[in-house]
């Protein structure tokens, strides 16, 4: 396999909902597909291993995603609720939001439209 | 006897490489649209195209990135293989055979992560056909039926003046 490719990874931030819960907002962006999902994934383990009450993942800016992107959200999804946090996938394309579906993974997902939602403002 | 072809197919060769798979979704999704598929059903194509590569990528080749991947896009006329036009498309490798009744996809009530090509790749084609080719790799044939209220396949947006 190549090397990571991390170009899907825009941003990472660490802060604090309006309630004082401890979150931390990844957005990726671009395509998450097989190139780039394995530096994805180990960046979700990354912040799922220090443990936020609130793991958010904005997917605004993705225009693809393939069922190796989803496998990342979902080993995320287990090692959040396996410590009881809570992750939020935060505004899909309706071309992303359509792979949640096939996969009858919407109904799993909590899925919002709005960050500011999903930071509980 | 085989139903005739409305237009030559168009080929596309590539590595195993993941970063090629891009290119190859881009080619399937313009070849869905002169076939006469709207907007989502190619992008829906695009992404079977995707799942079913990634698949040869992992499993077939065992992650090797410099394997040679032959892709064939084609429209069928309505004949004797069905009474609708559809899009075909042909992946051909050279990596391991397996057996093509082993391949299905999984439950979905379970949750974890992978194993979900296979279903998306049957959810989205109305077909799919794994076999062994002689004595190294797999042919996977998917097909996926065109709407006879699509527009016309051929066509390159554009009228001659």
């Amino acid at each position: 396999m190549s090397s990571y490719d991390s170009s899907a990874i825009s941003q990472v931030r660490a802060l604090r909902t309006p309630g004082g819960v401890q979150a931390v907002v990844v957005t990726l962006q671009g395509e998450v597909d097989l190139q780039h999902s394995p530096a994805v994934r180990q960046q979700l383990i990354d912040e799922a291993g220090k443990r936020p009450g609130r793991l958010v993942v904005d997917l605004s800016a993705v225009n693809y995603m393939d069922s190796s992107g989803v496998a990342s959200l979902v080993e995320t999804l287990q090692r959040v609720r396996g410590y009881g946090g809570e992750l939020i996938l935060v505004n899909p394309t309706a071309r992303v939001r359509s792979i949640f579906e096939i996969a009858r993974l919407d109904r799993i997902f909590r899925i919002l439209t709005d960050l500011g939602e999903a930071m509980g403002e | 006897m085989t139903s005739r072809s409305a237009a030559a197919p168009v080929m596309v060769r590539i590595l195993s490489d993941p970063k090629y798979l891009c290119v190859a979704r881009s080619a399937a999704e313009r070849f869905c649209t002169l076939a006469g598929l709207d907007a989502a059903s190619s992008h829906a194509v695009g992404l079977a195209l995707d799942e079913a590569l990634a698949n040869v990528i992992r499993h077939g080749y065992e992650g090797r990135c410099n394997q040679p991947i032959h892709i064939e896009f084609d429209r069928v006329e309505p004949g004797p293989e069905g009474p609708d036009p559809a899009l075909r498309i042909r992946i051909r490798d050279y990596g391991c055979q397996v057996d093509a009744s082993a391949i299905n996809p999984r439950d979905l009530d379970e949750l974890r992560p992978g194993g979900l090509g296979v279903h998306i790749m049957r959810s989205v084609m109305d077909e799919i056909r794994w076999r062994r080719r002689g004595l190294t790799g797999m042919e996977l044939e998917m097909t996926k039926r065109i709407a006879p209220s699509a527009g016309s396949a051929g066509g390159c947006g554009q009228e001659r003046s």
